[in-house]
């Protein structure tokens, strides 16, 4: 109980400061890209919601856990996808005709 | 349906792999070269992460599964492939809230797992439940209304009312003591836990209400950390490190991220998040709109016509662009481009001067001009661009208001005192394009528009970028 805790805590404080570290010499222009960025990895709490969806229960319960996996791949797909969108605007290369 | 199940140490590799991908993914993202390989690198790592859980030997039904995913995949699609560039940050807060709204429930549902096995809350699993469904449903409903306010379906004005913060507080400190006797009850009670979520609910959406259109950035920027944070607390409570470390990374940048623009902005977060920001333009007096001649304090505004506009522009020897999200919203970045084409074709040095807060969110208006092809080493930040106003012929203000406000230099009382400005007040003339006279996303008059060297040309910025490469063309 402890043992797991202390060992949760422990990469708890280490990611926060790989966090901290990796993005402090973003420059400004890539700011909204890179809050869309970490937006799309937060998503990984659909790994959560499959985790509770997948075990069978009642009514109730299999509702919410739908819920929350629809939420979960709405943030995944849809921050990946835009962050994208956004990026290749960056490349200066050939790029897709403008979606209406 | 049945799925082969991997090894319980398998799965934990495979989501170190993940881990990596997401952190390498991280650190590629703050690069302009690398940034889109970087996202797919996390792209990668996130399907890794999915897949692997899909054969997690936890699972035993899929149906649920199979038909959240199919359903959140299709509206996340739709609305990233479909939004225009211009509603971005509205979208990112939507699809915060949604990884908001999953956390917790996904807290929610272990609490009822508690209850259904009969046990007593253990005080660490209490504490990081309710903490996940805590910051999740803040984030949630917060993002919601955040989304709201940048839609224009709720004010985008700061609103306050007698007694707002005292009330809060209040709200706050009841949260805190049901959760305290929650944790201490012992037996799970999920009467006194939807009261609890209620309330969690209810104070993300009274803790955005009050904070001005204009400071939503900033808002999305922290709820996207919570975001991350109550993804961490999830993590916790299911002994999962992935969860830990991706959403602990996002807390965390997303923290730093926060910081970063209120810095750009010149105020700190409490200022942001507490002080009403916005609500100030009650005292300036009522808005006018569409009146060609405002005054303020007995100054009047001078208009200027397309053609003499353009004879300015066109006989310049110096042109400093300066866009703000009025030129996003009349979407006139590829007008601009034709225009700074056409003068440079005669021989005007066009730059473009980039308020770190241009647009609605820092790094928006370059992801603007980035989409109309303007070259990149044409747009300059602040610090690199405030210099060379003292010997510009013409700074033309597109669209924007507050970055060009010298009451930020100038006078102490206005609310945005201290922030740093473009000085376009220092070229020889500037020429304003804008809708109206409405005052800007801070909800305060602009002196710079009265100033003896500023000319106005109204109309739709699109429509009057337009008119303006006609009328150069013809020089």
């Amino acid at each position: 109980m402890v043992e797991q805790l202390l060992t949760d805590l422990t990469i708890f404080i280490l990611a926060i400061f790989v966090g901290y570290e990796t993005i402090s010499k973003v420059p400004v222009v890539l700011h909204t890209p890179l809050m869309s960025g970490t937006n799309a990895i937060h998503g990984i709490v659909l790994v959560g919601a499959m985790l509770v969806a997948g075990m069978p229960e009642g009514p109730f319960v299999t509702a919410l856990a739908f819920l929350a996996v629809v939420l979960g791949t709405i943030n995944v797909v849809g921050g990946f996808l835009v962050t994208d969108r956004m990026l290749q605007m960056f490349g200066g290369g050939p790029r897709d005709a403008r979606k209406p | 349906m049945t799925l082969p199940h991997l090894a319980p140490n398998a799965v934990r590799g495979a989501y170190l792999v993940a881990s990596v991908l997401f952190i390498v993914g991280l650190k590629q993202l703050s690069s302009p070269k690398s940034a889109r390989s970087g996202n797919t690198l996390a792209a990668i790592g996130m399907l890794l992460a999915i897949v692997v859980t899909l054969l997690d030997r936890q699972i035993v039904s899929y149906g649920t599964i199979a038909a959240g995913v199919v359903v959140g995949a299709v509206i996340g699609t739709v609305a990233a492939r479909r939004v225009a560039m211009t509603a971005i940050p509205q979208l990112v807060a939507l699809f915060n809230g949604s990884g908001g709204g999953a956390a917790a429930i996904v807290s929610s549902l272990e609490y009822l797992a508690l209850k259904r096995a009969n046990l007593p809350v253990p005080p660490v699993a209490g504490v990081t439940i309710l903490l996940g469904a805590l910051i999740g449903a803040i984030s949630f409903t917060g993002s919601l209304v955040a989304f709201g306010k940048l839609q224009g379906l709720v004010t985008e004005r700061a609103v306050t009312y007698p007694l707002q913060k005292p009330m809060n507080l209040l709200l706050f400190a009841g949260i805190l003591a049901v959760s305290v006797w929650l944790v201490a009850n012992g037996a799970p009670n999920p009467t006194v836990y939807a009261w609890f979520a209620g309330a969690a609910l209810l104070f993300g959406i009274l803790f955005v209400i009050p904070i001005g259109g204009g400071d939503m950035p900033v808002v999305i920027s922290l709820l996207n950390s919570f975001t991350g944070l109550a993804t961490a607390a999830t993590g916790f409570s299911l002994h999962n490190h992935v969860l830990i470390i991706s959403g602990t990374l996002v807390g965390a940048s997303g923290t730093l991220l926060t910081y970063l623009m209120c810095r750009a902005m010149n105020r700190p977060i409490t200022n942001v998040l507490f002080g009403a920001f916005g609500a100030a333009a009650k005292a300036a007096g009522p808005a006018r709109s569409g009146a060609p001649a405002g005054s303020m304090a007995g100054k009047t505004v001078r208009d200027v016509s397309v053609e003499d506009a353009a004879t300015m522009l066109g006989y310049a020897r110096k042109v400093i662009i300066i866009p703000g999200y009025g030129l996003a919203v009349a979407q006139a970045q590829h007008g601009v481009r034709e225009l700074a084409d056409l003068l440079k074709s005669r021989g005007v040095e066009v730059k473009y001067a980039i308020h770190p807060v241009a647009g609605r969110m820092p790094g928006h208006m370059n992801v603007l001009l980035a989409e109309a092809n303007v070259p990149y080493p044409e747009l300059y930040d602040l610090d690199a661009i405030n210099p060379e106003f003292e010997s510009a012929d013409v700074a033309l203000v597109i669209g924007a208001n507050d970055v060009v406000n010298p009451a930020a230099r100038n006078d102490t009382s206005s609310p945005i005192y201290g922030m740093p400005i473009l000085d376009a007040d220092k070229a020889a003339h500037v020429i304003i394009l804008k809708r109206s006279m409405k005052p800007g996303f801070a909800g305060i008059e602009n002196e710079l528009f009265y100033d003896p060297n500023a000319m106005m040309l109204f109309g739709d910025a699109k429509d009057s970028v337009a008119k303006l490469v006609q009328a150069v063309k013809s020089l």
